[in-house]
């Protein structure tokens, strides 16, 4: 007997889990190559997967076989002019043989190279990340909901009907009202088995025998499912406590941010929105960016925009802290603040700067990060680290750092996010 | 009868009546087969196939995943194409089809697998002996649940190495030769009566006062070598004696173990299997036409097909990877057919049991009772080799060239068919490494031994890297010696915990 079977309908993904065998196995592999894969890229395909190459030493699978050297025997077909005793100039690199034919038993030795997907890449890019210091702050109005179970209901959509549940309904009824219906034809039955052999008259029997029949007839009506046996699974929304939190993200676009000083800005805050979107479903993100005074922009103008002009930091830091107070209650949201800049700022606008920050937006924050791209060939601090570093000194929830090439974001970004040991 | 549509859309209603004419057509032949069952996949599925060595299932491993990763590159790049089919040596034998295969694929498919490949798993001699195909199917099932329970208890870095370890030495976990079957308690309950009724007949006080010689001392019993006989089948050693393996882990060994037996067969019989079913998708398609069951078109995309599989490239063409198993192994099978049917004078010479003979039978014989090396031996005709321009290369150490051993000549028949039937032996590809002696009294170490066969040396960094693994699965130390043709130490290596 032979069977044809369609399996094009059964999971694909059975190698999945290999898959990602694979993948924890050669984890340090694949950190290595995403590390640098972040240095190489430009801004806008910073969230694309990437080639992660493995050393072929590292993944072969060892087996006792035959090294180089000893006497070997080989047959090739196709010979055309070689008769016996010729002699053959041994093949580049001592291959044995004429080639080919033991060519399967080694191992290749190409290094292994496979794609991570956009999601795996990203996954081990912010892994052990988050955000310091996220408390549960109120609980959301809307969304955040979760749907609980709660036991069955007779009405519902057709999607929700509990088929198990509604049998054993159907059946109890079923049983409860053909209960008494069952004995009564028992009786009768035994009733008419009684009067035939007691040859009763014939009224008797045949009225038996109608009764029997009407009992049937009843039994038989009485149907299989009833609209009242329906049962439904009943789901209700419970809702969650939730952590709401808003990032600030500060940019300084003054004159001195040159374009390199502009691209590691923008590699920091695109590594930071990348992060944040991804990890955070209810993050919200306010960009500011500021010359010599402050403007809240949307992302794009963020990112891609060009404007220049002075510096003035207090600005940036002064727009925070009111759309803070307009918008983000501190009882309600956990704030966040992430400011880059060269650190060129003049006169007393450092000193205000750090006077503003550390009384009044550290007080609204649960953590903020400062990051300098400073020119390459600076010697000393700028006026702004200076200022900050005092601030960094007395206070936990400010951290600060200072970046140089496109290979230290991530590292950095990492130092700054990382997951606090419990 | 009229012939069957065809073109390059299927349904599921065709494949049936491909399969029923294909059937009857085996069945003339006297093909015998277990039940089939075709199962159509599409490509992702043939990768997850190919990473499990065409299993339906396997057990989790990241070598696994490695293979997966490798053909899906290869396949998404565009390198490598995807087989049409897979087999499994099951009962029911379950054959996969590729759902983009063409109508005339999917009947040329049906035939090679499902008829040709099926028959030579019920029939053939290694594969009667070493595989039960009716039990692999629940063996996984169990073998797949055993290692994911002991993942969950003992967690899975602990499984994967030792998964790892037994990996490196499946080659070496093979019984070669059948063992014999255990006694059954019955059996040893009878043999021990037996003895006993026999030692009551011979029973004599006399033999009471004969003098004894001096009991053995402990110490010299103690001294003699185990295993007694050296042990080919290394995991079994592993899985039986190591003194460290906890019983979980006896049992993950055995697994291996069992996997690389069942897979014994198929490595030993590739141009053989391959030859014989493209051999019988050749004859069946060739009836179907006479039968007028098919149509020209058909037959010109089946001849299509059929000469790419049996295509071999001479040595000095681009694309040569040595001897194509399909090739081969058709070219094999159908000369002799043609030696039972039309033998030439040189034919009957070299082969007086087959010329004349009813072509099915002797046939089935070769198919039945040999593997590649002793086929090609036995079977490689002086015609095959004049027509495939067989010759041999020797690679001798210490000659600075190569030199042409033998070529399709009258000289050369008898030695290219030798050497052409070596190149299939297991020892030619994999270095013969036994058990020789477990110090069970001592210091517990075991110690391989691997005699040096024409000089060839061992891969050094693999060699010690399995010594590693064996050393983690022995938990003492392991030693790996060579051995030269005298029987002396050559050298050897160690690994110690």
């Amino acid at each position: 007997m032979n069977y044809l079977i369609d399996r094009r309908l059964n999971g694909r993904n059975k190698s999945a889990v290999n898959r990602e065998r694979f993948m924890r196995r050669y984890k340090e592999h694949i950190r290595r190559s995403v590390k640098g894969m972040i240095a190489e890229r430009s801004i806008t395909d910073m969230a694309k997967g990437g080639d992660v190459k493995v050393p072929a030493k590292d993944i072969s699978e060892p087996g006792f076989r035959y090294g180089a050297g000893g006497d070997w025997e080989s047959v090739h077909p196709g010979n055309k002019e070689f008769v016996r005793g010729d002699k053959i100039p041994r093949p580049e690199g001592g291959g044995r043989g004429g080639g080919g034919s033991e060519s399967g038993t080694g191992e290749s030795v190409d290094d292994f190279v496979f794609t991570l997907s956009r999601e795996e890449f990203l996954n081990i890019f912010f892994e052990d990340l988050e955000l310091p210091n996220l408390m549960r702050t109120a609980i959301a109005e809307a969304e955040d909901k979760k749907l609980v179970r709660a036991g069955y209901v007779k009405e519902g959509t057709p999607a929700n009907l509990s088929v198990g549940r509604t049998m054993k309904t159907a059946l109890a009824r079923r049983i409860a009202l053909g209960g008494p219906l069952r004995d009564e034809l028992e009786q009768a039955r035994e009733a008419l088995e009684v009067a035939a052999r007691a040859g009763q008259p014939q009224a008797r029997i045949a009225a038996l025998e109608n009764q029997i029949v009407d009992l049937e007839g009843r039994l038989a009506r009485l149907p299989f499912l009833d609209d009242v046996d329906l049962r439904y699974r009943h789901r209700i929304a419970v809702p969650r406590p939730a952590a709401r939190a808003v990032m600030f993200c500060l940019m300084d676009v003054s004159a001195s941010m040159d374009e390199r000083k502009k691209d590691l800005a923008k590699r920091f805050f695109t590594l930071l929105y990348l992060f944040l979107t991804r990890k955070y479903e209810r993050v919200e993100l306010v960009f500011i960016r500021h010359t010599d005074e402050a403007q809240e922009v949307d992302e794009d103008t963020f990112f891609y925009d060009t404007q220049s002009g002075g510096t003035v930091v207090y600005s940036a830091l002064e727009l925070m802290q009111q759309i803070c107070e307009a918008r983000y209650p501190n009882s309600e949201w956990n704030i966040y603040g992430a400011q880059a800049s060269d650190g060129d700022a003049f006169g007393a606008d450092p000193a205000k700067s750090a006077r503003f920050l550390r009384e009044r937006v550290l007080r609204l924050t649960r953590y903020f990060a400062y990051i300098e791209c400073p020119d390459e060939n600076q010697s000393g601090n700028s006026s702004l680290w200076v200022e900050y570093e005092e601030v960094g000194s007395s206070d936990r929830n400010f951290a600060m750092r200072k970046v140089y090439q496109p290979q230290e974001i991530y590292p950095v970004f990492r130092d700054l996010f990382r997951k606090e040991k419990v | 009868m009229s012939p069957l549509p065809h073109g390059p859309e299927w349904d599921f209603e065709l494949l049936e009546r491909y399969d029923e004419v294909v059937s009857q057509t085996a069945a003339e032949f006297g093909l015998d087969t277990y039940p089939n069952q075709i199962e159509i996949i599409n490509s992702e599925q043939m990768l997850d196939a190919y990473a499990s060595a065409g299993l339906p299932l396997g057990y989790p491993h990241w070598s696994y995943g490695k293979a997966f990763i490798r053909h899906e590159q290869a396949y998404r790049k565009g390198y490598q194409g995807l087989a049409y089919e897979i087999v499994i040596n099951s009962s029911p034998c379950i054959a996969y089809l590729m759902e983009e295969n063409s109508l005339m694929m999917q009947a040329l498919v049906i035939a090679h697998a499902s008829y040709g490949h099926n028959s030579f798993f019920k029939s053939n001699y290694l594969f009667k002996q070493f595989t039960q195909a009716d039990a692999i199917l629940d063996y996984l099932v169990f073998a797949r649940r055993y290692v994911m329970e002991c993942e969950q208890r003992y967690g899975v870095a602990e499984v994967e190495e030792l998964l790892d370890s037994s990996h490196a030495l499946m080659e070496y976990g093979v019984d070669r030769y059948k063992r014999p079957q255990p006694h059954s308690a019955k059996e040893r309950e009878a043999r021990r009566n037996e003895i006993e009724e026999h030692q009551r007949r011979q029973f004599n006080d006399l033999w009471r006062t004969l003098p004894q010689a001096a009991p053995a001392s402990t110490a010299a019993a103690a001294a003699t070598v185990f295993p007694e006989e050296p042990e080919e089948n290394i995991l079994y050693f592993v899985e039986k004696h190591s003194p460290r393996l906890a019983p979980w882990q006896r049992e993950l060994v055995r697994i291996v173990r069992k996997l690389s037996q069942y897979f014994y067969p198929q490595t030993q019989t590739k141009v053989m299997n391959e030859g014989w079913a493209t051999f019988w998708h050749y004859t069946l398609i060739n009836r179907l036409y006479e039968k007028k069951l098919v149509d020209d078109a058909f037959m010109l995309e089946f001849l299509h097909i059929h000469t790419n599989v049996v295509s071999q490239r001479g040595f000095d063409q681009e694309g040569y990877h040595g001897l194509n198993p399909y090739a081969l192994g058709f070219a094999l099978m159908h000369d002799i057919r043609r030696i039972c049917e039309d033998p030439t004078e040189e034919d009957a010479a070299w082969f007086p049991e087959l010329a004349g003979t009813e072509w099915r039978k002797s046939l089935d014989f070769a198919m039945r009772n040999f593997k590649d090396e002793s086929f090609i031996a036995q079977y490689l005709s002086p015609r095959l080799i004049r027509e495939l321009h067989l010759f041999v290369v020797a690679d001798h150490v210490g000659k600075a060239e190569l030199e042409v051993d033998s070529i399709h000549d009258e000289h050369g028949y008898k030695r290219v068919r030798r050497m052409m039937a070596d190149q299939y032996k297991r020892e030619n590809l994999l270095p013969d490494i036994q058990v020789a002696r477990y110090e069970r009294d001592g210091d517990r170490s075991l110690t391989l031994r691997s005699p040096v066969f024409r000089g060839r040396p061992l891969a050094e960094e693999q060699a010690n890297e399995v010594l590693r693994h064996l050393g983690r699965l022995w938990g003492f130390p392991v030693r790996l010696e060579a051995v030269d043709a005298e029987g002396r130490i050559d050298g050897y290596r160690e690994w110690r915990p």
